[in-house]
């Protein structure tokens, strides 16, 4: 693991945006000019998107060396003894690409708010002060240090929403920002309750919050065994509904979603940015870190009154989140909101990534060996579901910074109040039609890759619903394309004769390097996949019942 | 990589030219420069003027570079497939020999998906076409758009549109295929809109993205399919390989597994489905005559070279497939094949007749266009591999000329109409020049007539690539096609009896005699007779670049609208063999060797003798094809050549079909329909899902949780306010209040002292006598 200072990458990765955020909030106090806080935010989070992509490559090199090991454990320290907890960090595949995602789009987001005047160092500070919060999530090796990160991510953003969101409508007294930002808050804190009792279980049942410990002794309290005086199926069963609540919000899968298009609507531009870039992913990564391996036995479960089981209820939904995403974002006139039903839509296929991970793991872990084929496909879905992750991460910010940069422009966020813009604006037209295109899911571009595994993986699994979601996916095109025309096409609408409409180069900056990832992940995934596959790999065969 | 020693990697370079160019126009070529805006034909007459605001228009360097670098891109492309051609021509024998070369791509668990290239028969024949085809519409587009403000972007994107179809050409698998079949939809749209200020442009676009992408997204679910039984997408692996094809036909399928069909055909017809998008096809066809919104050259792009090809082309790469489990040589079908050949067939009649009825001269191309491309999907069900491979291929020349040819007539009506509206301002008044603008159009055949005499070039190559699509015996490249198909058909029918190449025959010798026929009403209507409009008498294309870059590309396609069918006229074909095909019919012989040898799949039972004898001479599909040409021909002449429509007379047609006229004309309302039964329907249920799923019942039951929850508090507030502080901060509070009430009182008046006084005993005589739960309630 690469040294700073004789400090863990990891470490510093996580300390350092908020000792960043603490530097750029003094700087209001000390120095009167806005300037200097948005150069040191941006100084400090681009050293630490280099930092998080040389943790990436040296992860990526050091990757076949570690042979069975899932993990590269940085750091373990004595912490929380009391509780048991431990300060314990490490990657593995899957959290170096979460990492990297995190690493990249924080300074992208400070880019996208470089226009904001009011207050904004306080703005820049809670960005970062995210990226500590995300950072902790995704290197936290033992569960209590992460749910204490997970819940961390809440704070920066609700102030993000409610100070910096959007302002009221004509005619309106209260800007929405304020609804959304409670909503948000109480929609997370809410789910996340039964997460901490059920942590809580965990490690006092098991007497460890380590991570990797937990999957390997967690599962082995098999039926029939009483814990806590009750029967270990219930037990379970109730520990697993609090993880599966508080994650499901976060992803968020379909009928848990209905906070987001309102925190992303209202939320400024870096907010959805991260939002969307970051904050969901934290949910998918929660399945796939403890939800699946902690809980092999409740996903086959069957569910009362509906006769399937976990995995597949959870595929169901997801698949209703891809198809009423659609629909719902099919249906919207405001830009911002079009973008996050997108979310809702697009995030759908990581769910079913999820259930076709979550069906195999569990059968293996069941049964012993399962076949041949349901491994390969799993191994398949799970590579694209973690690809997906990061693909929508850098796909919906580039939609975001696009719909914030006209929202920031026009003051508007009515689609029809757009139309024909292309005409004024040729720059952001060409962006906007690339990052649409890779948001549809363009062949060749980013998102193709990752939907077309998990299409391929959930395929042999769940076939007709795979077929249902393909409509999901025709609708896809259909909300992308009324975005376009909306904006880009028809005649200019003379509203907007004497604006600037085209990008800022701060803007512009921020779109570069998301749009070649997007083209080099479409071009060439094998950048990029290998990490993951390994990692996955090593997963599957590593379960035992 | 030593990309040009190494013969198997030379395919890779072919997309680069065109894909690099577009990446350079678009990145440092593209520059403008900001002018008033203007509606004035200068700057291509489809830009409103926006009362003069700044628009950019792309300067005048810019203009001249992108060009050059468009061309330059598509000359590398056309060079390096001839090398490409010459260094497959080295080996032994293409087919079981091929230029081949791949990476690992996409890491699955051990192991990976690999992407690469590959030249075989199949690929060789695009390679012949396509960089020509796409080389002439590059340079017509020099002229037709010289004067477009945004002239570099149409470059660029038809940089792309050819990258990708070359892409297409030299995949070595199904997914590398779908990728330029993706990239080239997203262009096919961007181009189609390109003039994205009407909004009859970009709902044509609209139109043509969703409506191939209803298909496409079928198409993937059997890429996927095909993925996970075979493990491979590699051609080489699965249509080259008895073994796999074996699996795929005695494999039931993961799903309609009751209807006892086999993988092969359910992944088949998921696969077909997508051609049915991408090549125009009953009843996914709604989307080609609309994307003639888009400059000419796209038109040609799309309905020639590259886009409806292209799907053509997916189904003669996977026909192994298709085929596998019957045997259509011997009249046994499998569910794909006969999926092909129903569908193929009765588009192909049935964009005929809409043809008869149209009015714009694109529009007849383009129903020209479903109809022949169903002349290849018929084939390709009935088993007529190589017909249908050598059909794309001379309809892909004759109808790249057709439609630039097209182009031509209308820049020359568009011409001749800017000369009169300059001439006119003299002497017309100012309000019926406006009128005529608004109504005049200059696509419609009904305003033409006489262009023989002012456009001659256009007229001698539009006759020839006319006489071509008719399948004008012996001399036309679209003759020696159409024929074979019927051969074809006719060997298994009159062998078997079998009934689907009977239908086959039938029906398409009907749209055979039909295309004839609108194809002479077409040309008749257009040159002949008398100009029937004051645009007509003046159209012609002017002198210099234009006229020249416009004209050039029509008189080399005539070459091959002629020439290209003696590459394939049958061995046994009395007189002509002894000239073209002396030892055997020589497109026969190269392309079959692209399926899999009779050698290989003898062992397996499922499969079919994918290398049949070609056709022995038969007069009667030969007679068949030369009588519905003539007989099309002939009719047409009668109808219109001979006795031209005057200016304003209606069409014949009109009290010919009677009833069926407007049906044809209005394409049997299929448009009204999908709007009324799909577009409608989606559009609600879209708004549906917010108000009713999100907003009425998640967000309205978490809503009921709040209230609950937020009255539960003030219950609790209250009960607070009332018992705790009620009583414990009422009391010094009412002290407090009655201390400043009692201030306000100090007035200075005795009288007002003494009333008060009086007032204030009464009260405090109430209030003593009162509980303390009286001053609360004062609160």
């Amino acid at each position: 693991m690469i040294q700073i200072f004789g400090i863990d990458a990891l470490s510093v990765l996580i300390f350092g945006p908020a000792l960043a955020a603490f530097v750029v909030a003094a700087l209001a106090a000390l120095a009167p000019s806005q300037t200097l806080g948005r150069w040191t935010a941006l100084v400090f989070s681009i050293l630490l998107a280099i930092l998080s992509i040389a943790v990436f490559f040296d992860y990526q090199a050091a990757a076949p060396a570690i042979g069975a090991e899932q993990f590269i454990v940085a750091q373990d320290v004595e912490w929380f003894s009391a509780l048991g907890a431990r300060w314990t960090l490490g990657i593995d595949g899957i959290s170096v690409v979460m990492i990297l995602l995190t690493g990249i789009l924080t300074p992208l987001a400070i880019l996208a708010s470089w226009n904001i005047e009011d207050r904004s160092n306080m703005h820049m500070a809670l960005l970062l002060f995210f990226e500590t919060g995300s950072m902790g999530v995704f290197a936290a090796m033992d569960l209590m240090v992460f749910f204490l990160f997970y819940e961390l991510t809440l704070v920066p953003m609700y102030f993000l929403i409610n100070q910096w969101g959007s302002l009221p409508k004509a005619g309106v007294k209260y800007s929405g920002r304020f609804y959304a930002s409670t909503k948000f808050m109480i929609y997370s804190f809410g789910g996340t309750l039964g997460m901490l009792l059920a942590t809580q279980l965990l490690g006092w049942s098991a007497g460890t919050y380590n991570m990797a410990e937990l999957v390997e002794t967690w599962p082995l309290f098999r039926q029939g065994e009483a814990l806590l005086g009750i029967d270990v199926s219930t037990v379970k069963a109730l520990a697993f509904a609090g993880f599966f609540v508080a994650f499901s919000i976060k992803v968020p899968i379909w009928p848990f979603h209905t906070w987001l298009p309102d925190a992303h609507g209202e939320a400024p531009t870096a907010g959805s940015m991260l939002l969307a870039g970051v904050m969901l992913k934290l949910g998918a990564y929660g399945f796939i870190r403890l939800v699946i391996p902690l809980f092999p036995d409740v996903w086959l479960t069957e569910v009362m009154l509906i006769g399937v089981n976990v995995a597949t209820l959870f595929a169901i939904l997801s698949v209703l989140g891809i198809v009423l995403g659609a629909f719902a974002a099919f249906g919207q006139t405001d830009i911002k909101r079009l973008v996050a039903y997108s979310s809702v839509n697009h995030m759908g296929f990581v769910g079913i990534g999820i259930a076709v991970m979550a069906q195999v793991y569990a059968q293996i872990w069941a049964g012993g060996a399962g076949a041949d084929a349901d491994v390969q496909s799993a191994i398949i879905a799970t590579n694209g579901t973690v690809l997906q992750m990061f693909n929508h991460g850098l796909s919906s910010a580039g939609m975001f910074l696009l719909a914030g940069a006209l929202y920031h422009k026009t003051h508007t966020r009515d689609l029809n109040d757009y139309g024909g813009l292309w005409v004024k604006a040729p720059v952001m037209g060409a962006i906007l039609l690339f990052t649409s295109f890779a948001s549809l899911g363009l062949p060749g571009l980013n998102g193709f890759v990752s939907e077309f595994l998990i299409v391929r993986g959930s395929w042999t699994l769940y076939t007709g619903l795979t077929a249902i979601a393909m409509l999901g996916l025709l609708f896809t095109g259909g909300y992308i394309l009324k975005g376009i025309r909306a904006v880009l096409h028809g005649p200019f609408n003379l509203r907007w004769r004497d604006y600037d409409l085209e990008l800022t180069p701060a803007e512009l900056l921020g779109m570069v390097p998301l749009m070649f990832l997007m083209l080099l992940t479409g071009l060439y995934p094998n950048w990029i996949l290998p990490t993951i596959n390994a990692t996955v790999t090593t997963l599957f065969a590593g379960i035992t019942g | 990589m030593d990309f040009f020693n190494d013969a198997n990697l030379l395919p890779w370079l072919i997309p680069a030219g065109p894909l690099l160019a577009f990446l350079i126009i678009t990145l440092l070529t593209n520059r403008s420069k900001l002018v008033p805006a203007t509606d004035q034909h200068e700057y291509g007459g489809h830009h409103p003027d926006y009362g003069g605001m700044m628009v950019p228009v792309v300067n005048r360097y810019s203009r001249v570079i992108s060009v050059a670098v468009g061309l330059a891109g598509v000359i590398f492309a056309l060079i390096v497939s001839w090398a490409t051609l010459a260094e497959a021509s080295q080996l032994h024998h293409l087919g079981q020999e091929a230029l081949a070369s791949s990476i690992a791509w996409m890491d699955t668990g051990e192991t990976a998906f690999y992407m690469g290239v590959l030249v075989d028969p199949a690929t060789v024949i695009m390679l012949v076409m396509v960089p020509i085809a796409v080389l002439m519409i590059f340079i017509y587009s020099i002229g037709y758009m010289a004067h477009d403000p945004r002239q570099a972007r149409f470059f660029a994107l038809i940089s792309l549109f050819a990258g990708a179809m070359l892409t297409l050409v030299v995949a070595d698998n199904l997914l590398l295929l779908f990728v330029g079949w993706e990239i080239m939809g997203v262009c096919s749209y961007l181009l189609i809109g390109f003039w994205f200020e009407k909004e009859s442009a970009y709902k044509a676009a609209i139109k043509a993205f969703t409506t191939t992408r209803i298909a496409d997204v079928v198409m993937l679910l059997g890429i996927a399919y095909l993925y996970s039984v075979t493990g491979t997408l590699n051609y080489r692996d699965i249509m080259y390989n008895p073994e796999t094809l074996d699996l795929l036909a005695t494999t039931s399928p993961i799903i309609f597994g009751g209807w006892a069909v086999s993988a092969a055909s359910v992944i088949g017809i998921f696969l077909i489905i997508g051609t049915v998008g991408k090549s125009a096809q009953f009843p996914l066809h709604v989307w080609l005559p609309d994307a003639m919104e888009g400059p000419t050259p796209v038109s040609a792009m799309i309905h020639a070279a590259a886009m409806v090809s292209a799907g053509i082309f997916s189904l003669i790469r996977l026909y192994p497939l298709f085929a596998a489990g019957g045997d259509p040589h011997h009249g046994i079908l499998t569910e794909p094949l006969a999926f092909m050949a129903v569908v193929g067939a009765f588009t192909a009649l049935l964009a005929a007749t809409m043809a008869v009825a149209q009015r714009d001269v694109k529009a007849v191309l383009a129903y020209s266009t479903i109809s022949q491309l169903g002349f290849m999907m018929a084939a390709l069900g009935i088993g007529a591999y190589v017909a249908a491979a050598f059909h794309l291929i001379t309809h892909a020349f004759f109808k790249a000329l057709l439609f630039m040819a097209a182009g031509s007539v209308i820049h020359g009506m568009e011409h001749g109409e800017h000369h009169v509206h300059e001439h006119g301002d003299e002497h017309d008044d100012d309000h019926g020049h406006d009128e005529r603008e608004r109504h005049f159009d200059p696509q419609d055949m009904f305003n033409m007539g006489g262009l023989r005499k002012t456009m001659p070039v256009t007229f001698w190559t539009f006759l020839i690539g006319g006489l071509s699509l008719s399948g004008l015996p012996i001399i036309t490249a679209g003759f020696w096609s159409k024929d074979e198909i019927l051969a074809d058909a006719w060997l298994v029918l009159s062998e078997y009896g079998s009934g689907a190449h009977a239908m086959v025959f039938v029906m398409l010798a009907l749209a055979a005699f039909m295309t004839a026929f609108y194809t002479m009403r077409q040309i008749a209507l257009t040159f002949g007779g008398e100009a029937r409009s004051e645009a007509a008498k003046h159209a012609n294309l002017g002198q210099g670049v234009v006229s020249f870059t416009m004209t050039l590309p029509l008189i080399i396609l005539t070459f091959f609208a002629l020439g290209a069918g003696f590459v394939g006229v049958p061995s046994d074909f009395p007189l002509l063999n002894a000239i073209f095909s002396p030892e055997y019919n020589p497109f026969h012989h190269l392309i079959i060797e692209a399926l899999p040898l009779p050698e290989a799949t003898a062992a397996y039972a499922s499969l079919p003798d994918y290398h049949p004898k070609a056709p022995p001479f038969n007069i009667v599909p030969v007679a068949t094809s030369v009588l519905v040409a003539l007989l099309g021909l002939w009719l047409g002449w009668l109808i219109y050549w001979r006795k031209p429509l005057k200016a304003g007379e209606a069409d014949p047609m009109e009290s010919a079909l009677g009833a069926m006229y407007p049906i044809l004309q209005n394409r049997y309302y299929l448009d009204d329909l999908y709007e009324r039964v799909f577009v409608k329907p989606s559009q609600w249920l879209g708004l549906q899902v917010i108000a009713f799923l999100d907003k009425g019942l998640i967000d309205a039951f978490l809503h009921v949780i709040g209230r609950v929850f937020t009255w539960l508090g003030d219950l609790v507030k209250v009960l607070n306010l009332w018992l705790i502080d009620g009583v414990g901060d009422g009391i010094p509070i009412a002290i407090f209040n009655f201390g400043g009430w009692l201030r306000r009182m100090q007035t200075g008046r005795v009288q007002q002292y003494m009333l008060l006084a009086l007032v204030a005993a009464v009260l405090i005589g109430i209030v003593l006598a009162l509980s303390s739960g009286a001053v609360i309630a004062a609160q």
